[in-house]
């Protein structure tokens, strides 16, 4: 026994464990347990049927009851394991349940009651998943819709600001105007004030404007981020100028220099950009939820918190839509993992 | 900056470029023409326009009508119609007997959002920036796979606050998978989110758990531009580690340990969505924080007064100004010391 766990305790170098090496791992492995773990339970409750998420100790796979259509009932009877009193086992259908004694029929022999002490049952189970709790809700309910209004939200919002911060930070960068640094510091002002200092009366201005109940209402407020005009702004700074002077040379025209020049050369800093965008305007709830109050404009997360905030809550659509709200979102993090670190580490923007 | 995947931005590109492409072509006279009129400069303020006129609409405009809106009375949602009260609306939120007592405030509901606020505040922010500083430690360790490692703890940070709420009460609910746990090991169920002290508990669990690994990201970029050779001069004297982590590593790692403070602090302050998600402010008042008074108080509730919720979100602007001056601060010290280095 001791020889198994010094071979499976050896380390590289011969080094002994040291206490830091213990903590270390527990810290990961924990780590893993509780960053992962609560997701994994809801994808993995998210197949459940209703009767099984009701369930109590829970089962990690989604059981369903197997049904069974005996001639002579119009319901389909549930099928259960029953041990008999001469000790045999069978598969019997449960007609009805009163008090502690079920009357079951064999399926095979629909004619003969007999009757069963409930303790003497188990429930005869197989493994299915629930796919139901997705396709529902998508076709049935409006989260169809709360997905298309939030796909539009995500991509109109990132292309308007993709294109108008780059722009203002072209300005910023490439010319020498009088009140360039009065803009600047503007911009970096304005990054001191978060949305919920300003929702009272930028409510107002959005009415004013017509566009209370409107999903433009949703994506005009937040495409001028300062962080965005920011970061592409010392981006830019590091194109060489004597690039822009030659393409004028050559009698570019300043939006071409824009557009076909700087543009191109930007592509990492908007990329990075544009995947911060997305994660943000598909997460915003605040202010879709102030701006939104017709049901068909919610958007996925607004539509969410509402159906978790029924009376009623009825988890197992609940769960299903969470895991497709997750979905872009995981996609991303799958993907451009890399990329987003390394972009909070350079930046620090978030 | 790492530089993207190439197919990945040709991809993207190409999807939003194609559309955009004979626009840009096709606004190319107009703009020439206002060129010549006007020159570079009038190229200048034609790039900024866009950007400028969206932030000074949505930004700007209403942060300064904010100020007025806030000396303002009645039910009435538009400036013009609203009767001008002066200051009473901040009287109202001061008037208060005892402030540590929310009861002996006339503003009740403020006052306990307040202290809520505060105690979330500093109860978080320790949770938060010790838990990142250890997990950043550990992963800056010589590990397998860290980039792995790295992202276990980095995924929660990219879920929606709905999600993260949803994905919590789910765990917590009476009949959820912590109670079984619990119920698995002998002890007795809990409801987590209906008693007080343990939804505020897991107000800020639930936060730190879905935040944490971004600071722990900015912490970790820090400690990797901490000079290896002072690791091993100090390993030549033979210095004991527990001396190391106290005299190289955290001086050295001081600055980003101040960002993360700063920035932790500027986003406890305002808490609102998985929170409001979790336990909506309860049970009770007992997880109300600022944000969402106000929103309940401007937007939602049958009391409305939006010059009342406009009163306290100037209040907690106030705030975050003072926060994010000490922000900027920490910033520059911090470029002046790399300057110098």
């Amino acid at each position: 026994m001791s020889r198994i766990s010094a071979f499976l305790l050896r380390r590289r170098g011969g080094e002994r464990w040291h206490w830091t090496d213990v903590f270390t791992w527990f810290w990961l492995i924990a780590g893993f347990l509780v960053m992962f773990g609560p997701a994994a339970w809801l994808v993995n409750s998210s197949f459940k049927t209703p009767a099984a998420l009701a369930e109590f100790p829970p089962t990690i796979l989604p059981y369903v009851t197997e049904l069974v259509t005996v001639e002579g009932y119009d319901q389909p009877l549930p099928l259960y394991r029953v041990t008999l009193e001469d000790g045999t086992e069978r598969v019997l259908a449960e007609v009805r349940r009163i008090g502690i004694v079920a009357q079951m029929v064999d399926p095979a022999d629909p004619a003969e009651v007999i009757r069963v002490n409930i303790n003497q049952r188990t429930p005869q189970r197989t493994v299915s998943f629930a796919t139901e709790n997705y396709v529902q809700p998508l076709v049935a309910n409006d989260f169809l819709r709360f997905l298309w209004n939030s796909v539009f939200v995500t991509v109109m919002a990132t292309i308007i600001t993709l294109l108008t911060n780059s722009m203002a930070a072209f300005a910023l960068s490439k010319y020498n105007f009088r009140g360039r640094s009065t803009v600047m510091m503007l911009v970096i002002a304005t990054l001191m004030v978060p949305l919920s200092v300003i929702i009272v009366p930028l409510y107002s201005v959005i009415s004013a404007m017509g566009l209370f109940n409107s999903l433009w209402g949703v994506i005009l407020p937040t495409v001028a981020t300062p962080t965005g005009v920011f970061m592409l702004r010392q981006y830019m700074l590091t194109i060489p100028d004597e690039l822009i002077d030659a393409a004028r040379m050559d009698k570019a025209s300043e939006w071409q220099i824009y557009w076909r020049i700087v543009l191109p050369l930007t592509a990492p800093a908007l990329a990075v950009l544009a995947i911060f965008s997305v994660v943000w305007r598909w997460n915003d709830f605040l202010w879709p939820l102030i701006v939104l109050s017709r049901r068909e404009l919610y958007t996925l997360q607004v539509g969410l918190n509402t159906y978790a905030g029924e009376l009623n809550v009825q988890w197992h659509f609940i769960l299903a839509m969470t895991v497709v709200t997750m979905i872009p979102v995981v996609l991303v993090f799958i993907f451009l993992q890399r990329f987003i670190t390394t972009g909070i580490a350079g930046t620090g923007l978030k | 900056m790492d530089k993207p995947n190439n197919r990945l931005i040709s991809l993207g590109g190409a999807a939003i470029a194609a559309p955009l492409g004979w626009l840009a072509r096709a606004i190319d006279p107009p703009l020439r023409a206002l060129q010549k009129l006007g020159g570079t400069n009038a190229m200048a303020a034609f790039f900024l326009a866009p950007n400028m006129l969206i932030f000074g609409v949505f930004v700007l405009f209403p942060l300064l009508v904010n100020i007025v809106y806030s000396m303002t009375g009645g039910n009435a949602l538009f400036l013009t119609n609203r009767t001008f009260v002066g200051l009473d609306q901040y009287e109202r939120l001061f008037s208060c007997a005892n402030y540590l007592d929310p009861r002996s405030c006339r503003e009740d509901l403020f006052w306990t959002a307040v202290w809520n606020t505060a105690w979330f505040v500093v109860l978080q922010v320790t949770l938060m920036v010790g838990v990142a500083l250890v997990t950043a430690l550990i992963l800056n360790r010589e590990l397998k796979a860290r980039g792995f490692w790295r992202a276990v703890f980095f995924f929660p940070v990219l879920l929606s606050p709905v999600v993260v709420g949803l994905i919590w009460r789910w765990i917590l609910q009476r009949e959820g998978l912590l109670n079984f746990m619990l119920y698995s090991a002998g002890g007795e169920p809990v409801n987590w989110l209906v008693e007080r002290d343990w939804a505020f508990f897991w107000a800020i669990t639930v936060s730190v758990w879905a935040h944490m690994g971004f600071y722990a990201l900015i912490l970790l970029a820090g400690l990797q531009a901490i000079p290896k050779d002072l690791y091993e001069a100090a390993e030549m004297d033979g210095t004991r580690p527990v001396r190391v982590f106290w005299r190289i590593t955290l001086p050295l790692l001081m600055p980003n340990l101040l960002v993360v403070l700063v920035l932790t602090l500027i986003r406890a302050v305002q808490i609102f969505d998985e929170v409001y998600v979790l336990t909506g402010g309860g049970p009770g008042t007992s997880t109300l924080f600022i944000t969402q008074y106000i929103y309940e108080i401007g937007f939602a509730s049958h009391l409305r007064n939006p010059g009342l919720a406009s009163a306290a979100s100037i209040l907690m602007g106030l705030v975050l100004i003072v926060l994010t001056l000490f922000q900027l601060g920490v910033a520059r010290r911090n470029d002046r010391r790399s300057g110098k280095t």
